[in-house]
């Protein structure tokens, strides 16, 4: 899979101009000789990440967008030979209920599919965070079959928690895609920021332990004093990381993506089999089921 | 015997900060701010010979270019001579534009008909003048004002509320002042700025750590103690005296109104920065 992470640094609320930068990353990719089978976008790709109230007006239906992105994909010249697989992070308006969702989307030369949305569970509300106060979390965490396997989104905090990658590996997921935008900050820690080395460090203990790849997009360029790290990154199986992008500035990581080296990996290193045979019993304990059990009655009801 | 290991204790987090990081992020800000989200590549800032407005200026020296860089010196007719010229000293080993603009005038115009007005008072009408100023010639050059505030004068309220916190960017105001000097060393700022004992220079002999009855680096050790969560107890356990602490805490506590906007009395459910929310950069 030849894959491109796009790495943007959106104009604060300009969607327009935002499209009109993807669009010229669009036809230089298009152009390349042998052409991509999936491009991956950062969280808030196309308006920037901080905008308080400002999400009810800058909130995209996800088939609007769907269509928007296949329109700006088809217009690239050279963009007709192949199919191509983009994921991209905005904000949902789902009828009036407002989300951070990633969608991954299947574009053809002449139509489209929406293959997933994914509705960020965790909203970080704390510190300088306050995504809850104006947005719905998403319920479900799925893994969802494309072209090239089974895959799961996760979006930046929903990444910061072991359970999620964990949860997505044994749904069948072989790829995890993890559109993100995140602030810098730390300085103590050597020549990079404290969260980007927490990222680096959250995301090859995923990919290791389930032998998954992981596409890293973040977003990049200063909102009001806070710098969003970019960073973007594909990391292996094997828990390495391939490549990285500078935190700072615009850019696109190529690469090509090899999938026959998660079975090896998986081979190197059975965890996910054994943690699939164990995990009933680490969710289903004496103590842990009484409260399983309530919960799913309250679900029920 | 099986041979123990003992773990450290840590007095206080660290204040270390690596200044090859903190530089480059930092001239990445003031770019992305002026340049691409503000549409100008000036900058005006007031140097008053200290460390903080000089690593302001190397910083914007090195992110817009020396020549774009205005920088204004605004003694009063106390300020000493030492602080005109290392403000001088700045300017010169910068490269960067530099105008002296007396601020006694002003300041006099409006004191002499308030003869009782104290240190504090006079202090206060010195820096809003500053900023006047500041204001005034960012305006006449198409430039932006830079704020030069650290992080332990703001926590400590040590600063003129709508004077020296209003310029609009302010580079090195998450920094603690001892991680200024660091970042002063870095930058290279002369010696002579970086190791004098800072002072706001309003009247003769004056130092911070004598208006504050406290080193900055004991400062900052506490503060930085006290942002991470622990309580006055658990610091002082950590080796610091609790007439310290207390002192700190006083100031940071009395002073939360300084780092803010303006109260302003909520009447409908879409008052400003309560209901109606958009950040600044929107």
């Amino acid at each position: 899979m030849k894959l491109a992470i796009v790495q943007t640094k959106p104009r604060k609320g300009d969607v327009a101009a935002n499209l009109a930068d993807l669009a010229e990353i669009f036809v230089q990719l298009a152009a390349e000789a042998q052409p991509y089978d999936a491009i991956v976008l950062p969280e808030a790709a196309l308006t920037g990440y901080f905008l308080e109230g400002g999400v009810y007006e800058l909130a995209f239906e996800s088939e609007d967008l769907a269509r928007r992105i296949a329109a700006l994909w088809r217009a690239a010249p050279g963009s007709d030979r192949a199919p191509v697989d983009i994921t991209i992070g905005f904000f949902e308006n789902a009828g009036g209920t407002y989300y951070n969702s990633a969608l991954y989307l299947e574009v053809g030369p002449r139509d489209h599919r929406i293959v997933h949305v994914h509705r960020k569970m965790f909203l970080p509300t704390y510190g300088v965070f306050d995504e809850e106060r104006f947005l719905s979390r998403g319920r479900h965490l799925a893994a969802f079959e494309t072209r090239f396997g089974r895959m799961a989104i996760l979006i930046c905090e929903d990444a910061w928690h072991a359970i999620m990658p964990t949860l997505a590996a044994i749904k069948g997921a072989r790829v995890l895609l993890v559109p993100s935008a995140s602030p810098g900050r730390g300085l103590a820690h050597g020549d990079e920021l404290e969260s980007v080395m927490h990222w680096r460090n959250v995301l090859r203990s995923y990919a290791v332990e389930h032998g998954m790849f992981v596409i890293y997009a973040g977003l990049a360029g200063f909102e009001g004093g806070k710098g969003m790290t970019g960073s973007s990154a594909l990391i292996d199986p094997f828990g390495e990381s391939v490549a990285r992008l500078p935190a700072l500035g615009a850019a696109v990581l190529r690469a090509d993506v090899d999938f026959s080296e998660i079975d090896i990996a998986r081979a190197r290193l059975p965890l996910l089999g054994d943690l699939d045979s164990v995990l009933p019993d680490l969710l289903f304990d004496d103590e842990l089921l009484p409260d399983t059990m309530r919960r799913l009655g309250e679900r029920t009801a | 015997m099986i041979p123990i290991v003992d773990a450290p204790q840590r007095r206080a987090p660290s204040l270390d900060i690596d200044c090859t990081l903190a530089t480059a992020w930092l001239v990445a800000f003031l770019r992305d701010e002026l340049i691409e989200r503000r549409k100008t590549h000036r900058a005006v800032l007031g140097l008053s010979g200290g460390v903080d407005s000089a690593v302001a200026a190397y910083l914007c020296a090195r992110a817009l270019g020396p020549e774009n860089v205005t920088c204004f010196r605004m003694p009063y007719k106390t300020s000493s001579a030492d602080s005109l010229d290392d403000a001088r000293a700045v300017t010169e080993a910068l490269g960067c534009g530099e105008r002296t603009i007396e601020i006694t005038a002003a300041v006099d115009g409006y004191l002499q008909n308030e003869p009782d007005a104290d240190g504090r008072r006079r202090g206060n009408v010195m820096a809003r003048t500053r900023m006047i100023v500041l204001f005034d010639q960012s305006a006449k050059l198409g430039a932006l004002p830079i704020g030069t505030g650290n992080k332990t004068e703001r926590m400590m309220g040590y600063f003129t509320w709508h004077a020296d916190d209003s310029p609009p960017l302010n580079p090195i105001g998450d920094l603690f002042k001892t991680q200024v000097w660091a970042l002063a060393r870095h930058l290279g700022v002369p010696e002579r700025i970086v190791a004098k004992a800072p002072s706001a220079d309003l009247e003769a002999n004056q130092t911070d750590e004598n208006d504050l009855g406290i080193t900055y680096l004991e400062a900052d050790r506490i503060l930085s103690l006290m942002l991470a969560g622990y309580g006055d107890e658990k610091i002082a356990a950590r080796g610091f005296a609790p007439s310290d602490v207390a002192l700190v805490r006083a100031k940071v506590e009395s002073t939360h109104w300084k780092r803010h906007l303006p109260t302003t009395a909520m009447l409908s459910s879409t008052a400003i920065n309560e209901f109606y929310l958009r950040p600044v950069d929107f």
